[in-house]
């Protein structure tokens, strides 16, 4: 075993290792905490790039320990496991740098950062899983870990959005648990395999394969917020501002999606779930849940409760893209995984800004508010216009591979998904700009909070800036080398098709 | 050199000997009671340690004490089974006696330790035994201290539990004894090994079947024999109620796994796989919904243990079926369940401390106040539920691969089902722990060493579910699951 071996352990422990710390610090311990917070991301990060590095030249990152016989918990970083990992741990360090403005000062930061560390550490072992079962463990590490940022606030609604959350997430999981063992009594294996595994009991065992691929996508479809299994997400809003970030953007919901992706492509494998006649409902749910989430978002007045729907709708863009069978519909719902992240981000960071600094929770109190915090609103605006579709922000890059990739496969009726959800979308985000920029402030704002220097504290700016940058220039320079777009097609060459 | 003397002790004998002069001494020298007590149960764990090694070496193996063998001596036996369960005991003994130091009054511990000792010795020698006159004398044992520990804390709840809980050990043992009578009469012998080549489909050995399964199953709470169980576990000190769930609930069980593998194993057929499958199903199901309803946390945790019990129950029926692995879910759900839950009625017993009550809705921002106790719940409940990666997940995970093996659709669905229960139980209570209560109420100081044994046993929980592969290898030493079903 040589020192690669280890590196996808050493990246799952270095968020693991600050959080124990963390949890056993004072409530004083502020730059001791933060300097913990950041040498933990700091480290991921080099780990991470150095992977990234190894296995575009073909180098090997794998590491296992037997759980039971037959079974193992094994890491591994393919190109695809890659992927989600450098978008989460990205977004990671932004977030954290947001969590540390927004939070420090405030009642228990140790238990939140803890938690916080925690479920980064649970996002990481996912994306870094080589099989189900070790996916399956830290999908229910994270559902653990996310729970108590979710109540973070100790009053009694946080503890019933908390309740409602695990409701549906255990419900999935308890679902994923059953379908998992049941594969493997039938396989003997759990290892996720490109093109997928179960084809050798597919003469057999074609109805129970069935039924287990309905019961992985309930599973995952719970946190991936699919229709009608998305209950729990718009009431999990209470949570802080930096927590809707993480459930909307790096972890939660994306777990979910990214969990359905290795279903489809590693467990069954395209061909077999299109033969076995599963990718079509697939794709049918989701776009319902498209329209559906678009369609609530609509008559949200809560800011945060509007971009809750509209993470449901969005977040189903890349179901439907491994629905749509296709290399360019794949590639299409890949990306998402990270356009979707990064806007997202930005709009909860915005939506997190203007409750933080001027008590502004409604949409209907955002009337000027471009005049009271220009900064935030241009990243707030950008990441809108990329949801809508706007060329050239990432979320156009989606929509242009998804519709290609469906008229590709010959299925045009999603084009018209696509167009109604564009509207929708438009219908949704439009109002906000216009009242955020072309209508006059109020004479005072809610709860207004006067940071010495700028519009907001700097910690609470730049990350909303940058990820906003990333938003832009991710569909900007789509088509460089160096662009999350380059890589999914490495994934899509080398692992899926 | 060191290796052979180790070999050569005969270890296992002081694991009874050594509780009983604790005992005796803890009650002549009442200064040092504490001191006795605690430090003859590190000791017991250091010999149990020896033992695994003796066992490894030299795999399962007999002790004749006295040099006299069955019938006229008494035969000590030991393998990976056995072994297992007296680890276990230490384990948990050592951290209730760590945690009783600190929690009983300075009369109550007059009388604590010297029975303590003694459940100790009584367990121990339960759990190496191997003959069934043995196992009765044993549980005897076992019931009275345990009983008289229930009483300690003296209140009217505690007294009316203590004896209905003494009533009910009574009366399940006599029941048993009649068996063993009956088997001693027909077939001349009281050693487990010896009758198991003699028993005949007659109709004494069924009776004394039904009587001494009747005995062990009120003893060991299935439904609907529990009744007994929620009043008495809930209303005994905490370090009491730890050890009447983790360990006295699994001697009984423990006795009928030995006597079924190997003593009742030619009267099995059909019906009893079925039996005891609708029994712990129900015993699931009832228990998790009467847990979720309780409004106090120590009887939410006790009829927790009713549950869990219908659990090993649910396992044993496969196992019956021939299900190799269910036998692994057995015991890993034993160990795990016996680890988590002596956690959580420790925690039970810091929260009782900490306001004076154990009302679930007023724990108020216990999170905050008691981190530490609040982490052991929180970890102890992981296991109880089955959630990834504790104890109580690789059982489940063994549990479920048995059912759907079998094709046991109804097996499954309650496996998933008690699951998601547990987990509502569990966490209506952690939930609890963030909030503020409108109520005031006055805090007391809980001391360290309380708060670090609930959570070193809860770790311990998760734990076990990163060592599954050696710990089976372990349990699996003299082939102790050898008449039914192979090990896997």
């Amino acid at each position: 075993m040589s020192f690669n071996t280890y590196i996808p352990l050493f990246v799952v422990l270095s968020s693991f290792l600050p959080a124990l710390i963390i949890f056993r610090l004072s409530e004083k311990q502020h730059t001791l905490r933060t300097l913990l917070n950041l040498s933990g991301i700091f480290i991921t990060l080099v780990l991470v790039i150095w992977m990234f590095v190894g296995v575009y030249y073909g180098e090997h990152y794998e590491i296992r320990f037997a759980l039971i016989q037959n079974l193992d918990i094994s890491l591994r970083a393919g190109p695809f496991a890659l992927f989600f990992t450098g978008l989460s741990s990205v977004l990671w360090f932004i977030t954290t740098i947001y969590a540390i403005g927004y939070l420090e000062g405030s009642a228990h930061s140790s238990r939140f950062f803890g938690f916080f560390n925690l479920c980064i550490t649970a996002t990481i072992g996912i994306a870094l899983s080589g099989n189900l079962i070790t996916f399956l463990l830290f999908y229910e590490i994270l559902t653990l870990s996310a729970y108590p940022l979710i109540i973070h606030r100790g009053t009694e609604e946080s503890r019933l959005a908390g309740s409602r959350y695990l409701l549906y997430t255990l419900i999935g999981g308890a679902l994923l648990l059953l379908g998992t063992v049941w594969l493997y009594t039938l396989t003997g294996t759990l290892e996720f395999t490109p093109k997928g595994f179960v084809q050798t009991i597919l003469q057999e065992h074609s109805s129970a394969l069935v039924i287990i691929f309905i019961l992985l996508i309930a599973g995952f479809g719970v946190k991936a917020a699919l229709f009608p299994l998305h209950g729990w997400l718009p009431q999990a809003m209470v949570a802080p501002a930096p927590v809707s970030a993480l459930l909307h953007a790096v972890a939660v919901v994306k777990a979910g999606a990214f969990g359905i992706v290795r279903v489809v492509y590693e467990v069954y494998g395209l061909e077999t779930a299109a033969f076995l006649g599963l990718t079509t409902p697939l794709a049918v749910i989701a776009s319902i849940t498209i329209i559906y989430g678009s369609l609530r978002a609509l008559f949200q007045d809560n800011l945060k409760r509007r971009l809750a729907f509209s993470t449901i709708s969005q977040v189903s863009y890349i179901i439907l893209g491994i629905a749509i069978v296709g290399p360019i519909a794949t590639t299409g719902g890949i990306i998402h995984l990270v356009h979707q992240g990064v806007m997202k981000i930005t709009l909860f960071f915005g939506a997190g800004n203007f409750a933080e600094t001027l008590g502004v929770y409604q949409v209907s109190q955002m009337n000027g508010i471009a005049k009271r915090m220009p900064w935030t609103m241009v990243s707030f605006t950008i990441g809108a216009l990329g949801m809508i579709g706007i060329p050239p922000i990432a979320g156009f890059i989606t929509k242009w591979y998804l519709g290609l990739g469906a008229l590709e496969s010959g299925q045009g009726w999603v084009i018209a998904v696509l167009a109604a959800s564009s509207l929708l979308n438009a219908g949704y985000f439009l109002p906000i700009l216009y009242r955020a920029w072309f209508l006059a402030p109020p004479k005072s704002w809610p709860d207004e909070h006067n940071f010495s220097k700028g519009e907001t504290k700097l910690s609470l700016l730049w990350p909303p800036l940058i990820t906003a940058f990333f938003a832009l220039s991710f569909g900007l320079f789509a088509a460089s080398p160096w662009s999350p777009l380059a890589w999914v097609h490495l994934i899509t060459q080398r692992e899926f098709f | 050199m060191y290796l052979k003397l180790v070999l050569a002790t005969p270890w296992e004998v002081f694991l009874i000997l050594l509780p009983i002069l604790g005992g005796l001494f803890s009650f002549l020298l009442p200064k040092f009671n504490k001191a006795i007590g605690i430090s003859t149960l590190i000791l017991t764990l250091f010999f149990v340690v020896f033992i695994a090694l003796k066992l490894r070496t030299q795999g399962a193996f007999y002790h004749l004490v006295g040099g006299w063998d069955a019938p006229l001596g008494i035969n000590l036996y030991i393998d990976g089974l056995s072994l297992v369960m007296l680890g276990l005991t230490a384990l948990i003994g050592v951290g209730a006696s760590v945690y009783a130091g600190k929690y009983f009054t300075q009369t109550q511990s007059l009388w604590f330790w010297p029975i303590w000792l003694f459940l100790i010795a009584g367990i121990n020698a339960l759990f190496l035994s191997q003959d069934i006159f043995n196992f009765y004398v044993t549980l005897e044992l076992i019931g009275l201290a345990s009983a008289a520990l229930t009483a300690l804390s003296n209140t009217k709840e505690a007294l009316t539990g203590a004896m209905r809980y003494l009533l009910v050990t009574l009366l399940g043992s006599l029941a048993y004894l009649l068996g063993v009578a009956l088997l001693y009469h027909g077939f001349g012998s009281v050693d487990i090994a010896i009758l198991s080549n003699t028993i005949e489909s007659t109709p004494a050995a069924w009776a004394a079947m039904g009587l001494m399964s009747a005995g062990l199953l009120l003893k060991s709470a299935l439904f609907p024999l529990h009744f007994w169980l929620p009043p008495a576990h809930a209303s005994a000190p905490a370090p009491i109620s730890a050890v009447l769930s983790a360990l006295i609930i699994k001697a009984s069980i423990y006795i009928q796994l030995r006597l079924w593998i190997s003593l009742f194993f030619p009267l099995h057929n059909f019906y009893f796989e079925i039996f005891f499958a609708v029994l712990g199903s129900i015993a699931v199901l009832w228990g998790s919904v009467q847990a979720l309803v309780q409004t106090r946390l120590k009887l939410l945790i006790a009829y927790s243990t009713v549950a869990q019990v219908g659990y090993l129950f649910l396992a044993f029926s496969l196992a019956l079926g021939g299900v190799s692995v269910a036998w692994s879910a057995l015991i890993y759900l034993m160990l795990s369940h016996a680890l988590a839950k002596s956690a959580l009625f420790l925690v039970a017993g810091n929260l009782l401390h900490f306001h004076g009550h154990d009302r679930i809705i007023d724990l108020d921002r216990i999170a905050q106040r008691l981190p530490l106790s609040t982490a052991a719940f929180a970890l102890a409940g992981v296991s109880i539920i089955g959630l990834p990666l504790s104890g109580g997940f690789i059982g489940k995970w063994f549990l479920l691969e048995a059912s759907l093996a079998d094709n046991n659709w109804g097996i499954t669905a309650v496996v998933l089902l008690g699951g998601l229960l547990a987990a509502g139980y569990i966490f209506k209570v952690l939930g609890f722990t963030f909030t503020k209560t409108t109520r005031t109420q006055k805090a007391q100081n809980i001391p360290l060493s309380m708060e670090l044994v609930p959570l070193c046993l809860a770790i311990m929980a998760i734990l076990t579910g990163f060592f599954a592969t050696p710990l089976l290898s372990l349990i699996h030493i003299g082939n102790p699951f050898g008449n039914i079903g192979a090990a896997p």
